[in-house]
């Protein structure tokens, strides 16, 4: 059954036409992602389905509900979370205070208390870190914030926009076995990236974006061994 | 000496109101510039009030909920539906919302100031020198708001959303944080602060008119910069020192006709040296 299902999705940024009425699915389970290159419209794609870029026509349904007329905010509770672009974790907030904050909806003291304990274990560095203030992580351990924060809520859909951009390669292996760590404790995965060998390896299914519109979609294992698709995204 | 309290009363008052402008520009990131006329509203109030007969804490109260009421409508009615557009429409606005308050008070009240009938403190003796008691209900009342509100800031629920929304509105949506309602609270906050300053404007002058709010307002916004807009110790900090700067330039008198224009002239020293403010924050770039 499909968890997220995207419906001839537009998004315009005034005249652009940033989202030519795409539509993709993601199934309860599965790890999907969405590869294309710069200005695809990837990031466009995560920040409208989260209500933060308004949708010009199409349907999102998460969990059999339309959610396009919910505000953003709402559909956290709802199990969904997001790891933005770039981290922004609050770079004036200590590490415990961020991890608080992707708490939010939990109005329950204890539980956010063991729950940021539990992402302590998972992120040793943030555990060791956790009055240090956010900004002076470095790239890296903004990172595991980012993920740990969006881990605060519990969701059953957590999706990541290019969680390995500026990592080293050591630490991109880290984040993707954090990943699919997470995803075998039964939370379904919507992954966007640039590093696309990495993102389809651990990938179940994926679709190609290019210039706002999907242009092929299949099994990652076939995507991987597609011509064009190495040819255009894995550098081969 | 009585000098230096009546500067830190002072001080407090602008500091209270500096908070509005501060609270408000770190949150919704922009200069409201009707914030100084909600005094004008607060004092109107008190005035109100206090003609039917009514008690002083009774006329704070009506103050508080006038000022919380009329900073969240204008919030709704003028500012949300631009949010998003251009700063100078959004400031225009501002001003225009600052001319309207002005002219619905004179409309009401008449143009000329009229005396408030607020009870008169006294003062009172400390060793040589004469302190006011108003002064000293200001400061400790004061202080004790301000210290509220940085512990309301820093350690509730509500607090750490203000700060999340006012570093990054994207990222406080994501956590599930209802922005909106984030601001509204911001100038609920604002107003309800304005209108403490208010009676203690009144405590020190009793007479209010519809441009009441314009001078306290422009010297507390001078004081939010001077501290670093957007920064709440330094809202409090600019406010405490352009009221003791301001009550010592008075009491010196080659000085006093000059007071307005040494406090601007700090301002301008302050933002030479550090152009965000004493305790302002550079923002990095997002990437
Ligand atoms: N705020 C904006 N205003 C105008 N155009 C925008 C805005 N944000 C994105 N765009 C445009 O929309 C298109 C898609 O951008 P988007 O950020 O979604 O791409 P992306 O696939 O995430 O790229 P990248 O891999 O570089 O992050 C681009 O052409 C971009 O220039
Ligand atoms: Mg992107």
């Amino acid at each position: 059954m499909a968890l997220l299902e995207v419906k001839n999705l537009e998004v315009c940024y005034g005249v652009i036409r940033a989202l030519k009425g795409i539509s993709f699915e993601v199934n309860q389970g599965e790890i999907v992602s969405l590869i294309g290159a710069n200005g695809a419209g990837k990031t466009t794609t995560m920040q409208s389905i989260m209500g933060l870029i308004p949708i010009k026509s199409g349907t999102v349904t998460y969990d059999g509900q339309v959610i396009n007329k919910i505000p953003g905010h709402k559909l956290v509770p709802m199990g969904m979370s997001q790891v933005p672009e770039g981290r922004r974790v609050f770079q004036e907030m200590t590490v415990y205070e961020n991890l608080v904050l992707g708490a939010y909806a939990q109005k329950d003291k204890k539980k956010i208390k063991d729950d940021i304990d539990e992402i302590c274990t998972r992120f040793p560095r943030l555990g060791e870190r956790k009055k240090q203030v956010a900004g002076t992580l470095s790239g890296g351990e903004q990172q595991m914030l980012a993920m740990g924060r969006a881990m605060m809520s519990h969701p059953k859909l957590l999706m990541l926009d290019e969680p390995s951009m500026g990592l080293s390669p050591l630490l991109v292996d880290q984040v993707f076995e954090i990943i699919k760590d997470y995803h075998k404790s039964g939370v379904t995965i919507l992954l966007v990236e640039q590093n696309a060998k990495k993102a389809l390896s651990i990938s179940d299914r994926a679709y190609v974006l290019e210039t706002g519109a999907i242009t092929m979609e299949g099994n990652a294992a076939d995507l991987l061994n597609d011509e064009s698709v190495k040819k255009a995204y894995l550098g081969e | 000496m009585s000098t230096i309290f009546d500067g830190l009363s002072l001080g407090a008052i602008y500091a209270l109101i500096a908070l509005g402008y501060t609270m408000v520009y770190g949150i919704a990131k922009m200069l409201n510039f009707a914030h100084g006329d909600i005094i004008m509203v607060g004092a109107y109030a008190i005035f109100t009030t206090l003609a039917a007969g009514g008690h002083i804490g009774l006329a704070l109260v009506v103050a508080v909920v006038v000022c919380v009421v009329f900073g969240i409508v204008i919030e709704k009615v003028a500012y949300k539906p631009l949010r998003g557009s251009s700063p100078l429409a959004v400031l225009i606005t501002a001003i225009g919302v600052s001319y309207l308050l002005q002219s619905v008070a004179q409309i009401i009240f008449g143009a000329k100031a009229q005396t408030v009938s607020m009870v008169s403190f006294g003062s009172m003796k400390i060793g040589s020198a004469e302190i006011s008691i108003a002064s000293v209900i200001t400061l400790v009342v004061g202080a004790v708001i301000m210290a509220g509100l940085t512990l309301f800031v820093r350690n509730t629920r509500t607090g750490r959303a203000m700060q999340a929304v006012s570093e990054d509105k994207g990222a406080a949506q994501l956590m599930g944080i209802n922005v909106n309602r984030i601001i509204m609270i911001t100038f609920a906050i604002g107003s309800a602060l304005a209108a403490c300053a208010s009676i203690f404007y009144l405590m020190q002058i009793p007479s209010t008119e519809p441009t009441l709010g314009s001078m306290p307002g422009i010297k507390a916004f001078t004081a939010a910069v001077i501290g670093g807009i957007g920064s709440i110790p330094g809202a409090m900090i600019g406010g405490v020192l352009l009221g003791v700067v301001e009550k010592i330039c008075l009491s010196i008198p080659v000085l006093a006709p000059y007071t307005t224009a040494v406090e601007f002239a700090i301002l301008i020293l302050i933002l030479l040296v550090r152009p965000i403010g004493l305790l302002g924050k550079k923002r990095r770039e997002k990437v």
